[in-house]
């Protein structure tokens, strides 16, 4: 990835000696994620509103997966923490899908976000 | 600064692992997208013709389903039963040589009066649903659970089975033909390609639900007055399930389907096995979690999901746009203790975070399960059945069996000691709360001879109100604990009282001619003598 395509850096400073193989770093402003909480009433968690689109601040080190579950309990969840975060990591029977493949494949907790991120959690906890 | 930098180098080497995605296990080339079981990971392609060959393969290994049958498929909009409805859609619509052979139809079953929903809302999530199935030309059949107060009592009896059950692949052969045969005695002039036709250009005008909506406020009321007098949450999901059951049986039976498949998934199967063995139902194990449940006789449920689980599910629906609606039901956001049913849902799927073959395992013990079918003999008499879930009565054991030693435990447990005229057999010491005094006259009792006013036998017959009938002794075990939960028996729908009453008439009236009726055994031996003499 080229430089330009991380130029969302809204301080406006332009880190010249970032390489040009880098991926995304977190640490040089805000990173641009769609969270999606689909499927399964997850929604109703979140004011039954399906899609957002949410901007992480600043922050030095990168974002990583526990640090969104983190962010997401104490900025979007409206009701019940419980039912979506347990713990450390979500609440089993939730999916989550990042960029549409399974977070197991990246690491799960462990994965570092980047930007423009599409995150999905599923709830698998109703029926059908 | 430097630190800065620092920090972004060795990022660097961090982040390059993380991107090394896994290969697919079975293509080998593509990356892989999404991990089942323990640790297939598959890529797209791959895991669209596993999914699709899994559902042809669970019906062709078990053939139960014949070529033009009539296949009712019971969509509650959930991930599972959308899925399965897609699968249909994709067998049906294959120009393969082993394309499925049936006829479908659609039913939904709209509870929102019994989990408390609004009017405004359930014609939201209907017209949602119906789009959906519009989209697919199948006939469908949008039932509200308020019919289910409207039902006949015939729904409650097992109807006799079309055909023979065939016993090995070979005879499936006969069956189909035997099965084609009684079509065309039926009707003539219908043929397969016809009747397909046929269906398809009624499904855009006919439906059962047209735009008016033919519930009124006084069912809704009704139906809410049945769900408030169950106390726990686990007796109410226990009878929304066989209320739904009931409808669903019945809407195949007028409609002429002579099979239901249900979207139960594999880890809602292995929540649901562990579920029925707390709730008192492991007699009828084998038949709620098994492949094909033929208890109603003419009606057969099949589930064809059972060997998916619902993390596949979920994948393919997201991965493939498989529209579903989620409708909240009785225990949406209810806490983990709520009901025995969430909370062996909790259980399994905590369990199966950290051992992920929980739920394969209890898929494959449940697997294992048959019934030993009694041999069937013509005269086996409706009682025997339970009045609500039609399985076999488990409840009519001999003195010494387990039930009895929970009975008798209950009786000593109660604050006054037996009634008049007390017995092992009967249920329930006179010590109960008071609720009308007059339901509980027989209710408590168990036999007509303790509490009732006007002595004889007959009396809580038709001349007293029906909702006098002692439901317990027509009742499952499991069943008698959903009802013992209810406070008014009378607010259960018409049809199972008067079914209750019914049968108990009979039970009744054979006892007291049981004198003079001859044994099969007797009638045998009758013969003989005459025809050797």
């Amino acid at each position: 990835m080229s430089i330009e395509t991380r130029m969302h850096i809204m301080n406006g400073k332009t880190r010249s000696h970032l390489i040009s193989t880098s991926q995304q770093s977190g640490q040089a402003g805000m990173l641009f994620k769609q969270l999606e909480t689909d499927w399964g009433g997850a929604e109703l968690l979140f004011g039954s509103v399906k899609e957002h689109h949410v901007t992480l601040p600043n922050q030095s080190e990168p974002w990583d997966m526990k640090q969104l579950l983190v962010w997401i309990r104490g900025n979007m969840l409206k009701e019940r923490p419980e039912l979506f975060v347990q713990g450390d990591t979500v609440r089993p029977g939730i999916l989550v899908l990042i960029n549409d493949a399974d977070w197991e494949l990246m690491g799960e907790l462990e994965y570092e976000l980047q930007d423009k991120d599409n995150v999905v959690f599923i709830s698998t906890l109703h029926g059908g | 600064m430097c630190q800065v930098d620092e920090e972004y180098n060795g990022q660097l080497e961090h982040r390059v692992t993380p991107r090394v995605s896994k290969k697919c296990v079975k293509c080998k080339e593509n990356a892989a997208v999404l991990i089942i079981r323990a640790g297939d990971a598959f890529c797209r392609g791959c895991f669209k013709e596993y999914f699709i060959h899994k559902f042809r393969a669970m019906l062709g290994k078990n053939r139960v389903i014949f070529p033009g049958e009539k296949v009712l498929l019971a969509v509650s909009g959930g991930p599972a039963s959308s899925s399965m409805l897609s699968q249909v859609q994709e067998g049906l619509s294959r120009d393969a040589p082993k394309k499925l052979r049936f006829v479908p139809g659609i039913i939904y079953i709209d509870e929102g009066g019994a989990s408390g929903q609004s009017m405004e809302e359930r014609e939201r999530a209907v017209a949602q649903l119906e789009s959906v199935f519009r989209a697919t030309n199948y006939h469908y059949h949008i039932v509200h659970l308020e019919q289910v107060l409207s039902l006949p009592s015939s729904v409650l009896e097992a109807g006799s089975s079309a055909t023979e059950k065939p016993q090995t692949g070979s005879s499936y052969k006969a069956a189909v033909d035997q099965f084609i045969q009684t079509r065309k005695n039926q009707h003539p002039d219908l043929s397969v390609e016809n009747a397909q036709s046929h269906l398809s250009s009624l499904s855009m005008q006919e439906v059962e639900h047209g735009g008016t909506s033919p519930i009124t406020p006084e069912q809704t009321q009704a139906l809410q007055r049945l769900f408030a007098s169950v106390r726990t949450l686990t007796a109410k999901e226990d009878l929304l399930h066989t209320l739904r059951q009931h409808l669903i049986l019945h809407t195949a039976r007028t409609q002429g389907y002579t099979k239901v498949m249900m979207g139960d998934s594999c880890s809602r199967l292995a929540i649901k096995l562990l579920s029925n063995i707390s709730l008192g139902r492991g007699a009828s194990l084998a038949t709620d979690t098994g492949f094909s449940d033929p208890r109603y006789g003419d009606v057969v449920i099949v589930r064809p999901m059972r060997d998916y689980s619902s993390k596949e599910i979920a994948y393919y629906n997201r991965m493939f746009d498989i529209p579903s609606v989620f409708i909240p039901g009785l225990d949406t956001k209810a806490q983990d203790k709520a009901s025995i049913q969430h909370l062996t849902e909790s259980f399994v799927t905590k369990l199966q975070t950290d051992f992920p073959s929980t739920v394969s395992t209890i898929y494959r013990t449940s697997e294992k399960l048959h019934t030993a079918c009694p041999p069937q003999n013509t005269n086996t008499q409706p009682s025997a059945k339970c009045l609500l879930c039609v399985c076999a009565l488990d409840t009519k054991l001999e003195e010494f069996s387990a039930y009895q030693a929970t009975l008798i435990s209950e009786q000593l447990s109660q604050r006054r000691g037996p009634g008049p005229g007390f017995t092992p057999g009967t249920a329930a010491a006179p010590g109960l709360p008071p609720a009308s005094s007059a339901s509980q006259c027989c209710y408590s009792g168990g036999g007509q001879h303790q509490g009732c006013m006007t002595g004889e036998g007959g009396c809580c017959s038709s001349a007293k109100e029906p909702e006098t009938v002692d439901l317990k002794s027509l009742l499952c075990y499991s069943c008698r604990l959903t009802i013992k939960d209810m406070t008014a028996e009378d607010a259960l729908p018409q049809y199972i009282l008067s079914e209750a009453e019914r049968r108990k008439r009979r039970s009744q009236m054979r006892e007291e001619i049981s004198e003079f009726l001859l044994d099969e055994e007797e009638d045998e031996a009758i013969l003989r003598v005459n025809g050797s003499l």
